[in-house]
């Protein structure tokens, strides 16, 4: 079947480094960064982009809708 | 057309109420003014105009009911007696606070505590002076008589709304209950939710058109903005003084002494005042009708013509403290007023100007709050 | 396939409802108020309702509900939403009304509003956020605190012999005839947040059918106040919270379960 690949796009000033996202991603995607946002928040980001298949399991837990998910069909 | 009937004045508030168009009224059972629900639950007015009419949980709940829908445009009202008016007091000051139009009546009964059921009018500071937390205050009108219980209903709204603001009209047990002649107005219609959301669409939330998101709150975390928040409060009650204040007199042309009284106790005054005149007193009465804004620039005229002025009160003395603010020590002011729900007579209210004002005519602010009313 | 060929507008899936401002939401980190707020957010936007929806705003951590939800709401005194929600719904009846508030508010001091509006079956939603405690002041013990659960005012445990025990108020409720629609969720993971946001639009879809009263609580997390870090007190909730306030619909189209 048509292959799924997904991104995420993580507003960096909006999260605030709960990492609630973490455990819900079947792909163990998404890491904290080690920089800091404006306000000292550690934020999400792709730790692993390649394994995201775009299912926004992190986007509807996110209580701050830090994460925007995007999702494209690619032939094997 | 309008109508003479001959009505309780809780049952003449009741169906002025349906007659102005009010909208939804939120009550709870108190004595003295039970009689407002139960007029309004047997006249059904759903029927007749589409009013809501609905018996809350407390009275808590029922000033709430108030702000919700006033908050939606409406035109609501609850009534109440002392006890309940207390309860409803943080709900008042939050509908001044977030600005909304609605009005509250309180039938006053004896008090404080549980008090007594009979009439009383020991809530004028709780009316006039605040009563609820904060800058704010309430436009009181004082209904004297059954046909104002009636009229001061629509005036009541059309302050209300004029200054999108929290109007209270502050009756008693005894013009609750008594009966009397009065004409009734003829029936206005009720607005159409269009005719709200279009009248009132830039703040009343009905629901987030194609506009800015409109929100009811007293809440402002910044301070800047609080303290804005109160100037406004405070412009409208400065414009309210000036516009807004009534007040009635009689035979204060030739009075060399006054009573003020207001509600229940003018009428009694104005009693004591024909006595008086039968006596060779010259007495007068100024009556004001809106305890808020109060009718201070009459008392101070009148103080340059009097010898003395008698403030009477079914209370222990309070509203004595804003005649003394108005006429500013000019004259000998005192205090006279039965308590515990017992109505002075006429008789009493001359003997105490004659004791306490005509005979010894001392300057009285001196003079602590018990000895005025032994 | 790079991650920049991915991300582009047409191939967007998910993003924050429009129906949420872009004020900071002023909850704690990981804080399950902000992901009640965008599911409900969510549900009106999709249902296309805006325009008739009116929201009541309590007093407690959603106090500001108003900065974060882009809609028509009114801020209630403390627990007297349902009082102000019951009027707008009596005099606008064909608008979808909904109060959101939390345990301290629904069940503590709005306890007499919260039955008394569920008895008479208003056609409103009650969003009701259970944390067990009184997070906006600090961390006092709440009705839902579970009983030997800390907190600033029972520093040494909640006791049930001096503070009973913590109210289940959705059971409570559903007994109530008026009550149409009773259910518990959570939304901690993303399987719980789906069945909320499923919850949330039965329930507005029960007001637009005028079923009488639905009822959600959500049981959420506080981390700052139970003093954990915000997967710590999902977990935390899940083998504590769970338990006693148990998921699930309890009363559906007015039957109990």
């Amino acid at each position: 079947m048509a292959k799924v690949k997904g991104a995420i796009v993580v507003n960096t000033e909006v999260c605030k480094g709960c990492e609630v996202c973490i455990p819900v991603c079947p792909e163990d995607v998404i890491g904290m960064t080690a920089e800091v946002n404006m306000k000292g928040y550690h934020y999400a980001y792709m730790k692993n982009p390649q394994a995201c298949t775009g299912c926004t399991n992190c986007a509807i837990v996110c209580p701050d809708r830090a994460i925007s998910v995007y999702r494209v069909k690619v032939s094997a | 057309m309008s109508e003479l009937k001959l009505m309780k004045g809780n049952e003449a508030l009741a169906e002025a109420a349906i007659r102005a168009g009010v909208d939804a009224y939120f009550g709870y059972p108190i004595t003295p003014q039970s009689e407002v629900i139960e007029y309004l639950m047997t006249e059904q007015p759903e029927k007749r105009t589409g009013m809501v009419v609905l018996q809350a949980e407390s009275e808590i709940a029922a000033i709430n009911m108030v702000y919700g829908a006033a908050s939606t445009g409406k035109k609501v009202m609850t009534s109440s007696s002392s006890p309940g008016i207390s309860l409803k007091l943080e709900g008042i000051s939050y509908i001044a606070g977030a600005e909304l139009p609605a009005v509250i009546v309180n039938v006053v009964r004896g008090g404080p505590g549980l008090g007594t059921i009979q009439p009383s009018q020991a809530d004028y500071f709780q009316s006039v002076k605040g009563g609820g937390h904060g800058d704010y205050k309430l436009y009181v009108l004082a209904p004297a008589s059954v046909q104002e219980m009636s009229d001061f209903v629509e005036d009541a709204f059309d302050i209300a709304f004029k200054y999108r603001a929290p109007v209270l009209i502050l009756s008693d047990g005894l013009i609750g209950q008594m009966m009397e002649k009065v004409v009734l107005k003829d029936q206005q219609e009720r607005l159409t939710d269009e005719e709200v959301i279009k009248k009132y669409d830039s703040w009343a939330t009905t629901g987030k058109t194609n506009r800015e998101r409109n929100i009811i709150t007293s809440l402002d975390l910044q301070s800047e903005k609080m303290e804005a928040r109160v100037h406004r409060l405070m412009k409208k009650y400065e414009q309210m003084e000036l516009e807004d204040t009534r007040y009635e007199e009689f035979q204060t042309e030739d009075a060399e002494y006054l009573f003020v009284a207001y509600g229940s106790s003018s009428r009694i005054a104005q009693k004591a005042v024909k006595l008086a005149r039968k006596k060779g007193i010259k007495a007068g009465l100024v009556r004001p009708i809106t305890l808020f804004p109060y009718p201070k620039k009459v008392l101070f005229k009148l103080a340059n013509q009097v010898k003395g002025i008698l403030s009477v009160e079914l209370n222990a003395g309070q509203m004595i403290e804003d005649v003394l603010l108005s006429v500013e020590h000019k004259v000998p002011v005192a205090h006279f007023g039965r308590t515990g729900g017992i109505i002075h007579t006429p008789e009493e209210v001359l003997e105490a100007l004659e004791q306490k004002i005509i005979k010894n005519g001392s300057i009285r602010h001196h003079k602590t709050r018990e000895s005025s009313i032994l | 396939m790079e991650v920049l060929d991915i991300i582009k507008p047409e191939n967007q899936v998910f993003c924050k409802s429009k129906l949420m401002t872009d004020t900071t939401l002023s909850y704690c980190p990981g804080c399950g108020h902000g992901t009640a707020h965008n599911l409900t957010m969510e549900v009106i936007d999709e249902m296309g309702i805006v325009e008739n929806t009116i929201g009541v705003a309590p007093v407690g951590c959603s106090v500001l509900a108003y900065d974060f939800m882009n809609i028509d709401m009114t801020q209630a005194a403390h627990g007297r939403a349902p009082a102000v929600a019951t009027a707008i719904a009596r005099c606008w009846p064909e608008k979808y009304v909904f109060t959101y508030q939390g345990d301290g508010d629904l069940a503590a001091i709005g306890t007499a509003e919260t039955i008394h509006t569920c008895n008479r079956g208003e056609n409103i939603v009650i969003i009701f956020v259970n944390n067990g405690i009184y997070g906006m002041t600090g961390g006092q013990m709440a009705p839902t605190t579970l009983e030997g659960m800390r907190s600033s005012t029972s520093p040494y445990g909640r006791e049930a012999k001096t503070m009973g025990m913590p109210i289940k108020m959705t059971e409570l409720v559903a007994n109530l005839p008026g009550v149409y629609y009773a259910t518990r969720q959570s939304v901690h993971t993303h399987k719980h947040a789906r069945k909320a946001k499923k919850a949330i639009k039965k329930a507005f879809e029960n007001t637009r059918l005028k079923k009488g009263l639905s009822f959600i609580e959500i049981v959420s997390n506080c981390n700052s106040g139970w003093k954990m870090n915000p997967n710590e007190s999902n977990i935390w909730m899940e083998e504590h919270m769970f338990p006693y306030f148990p998921l699930g619909d309890i009363k559906v189209n007015g039957k109990l379960k």
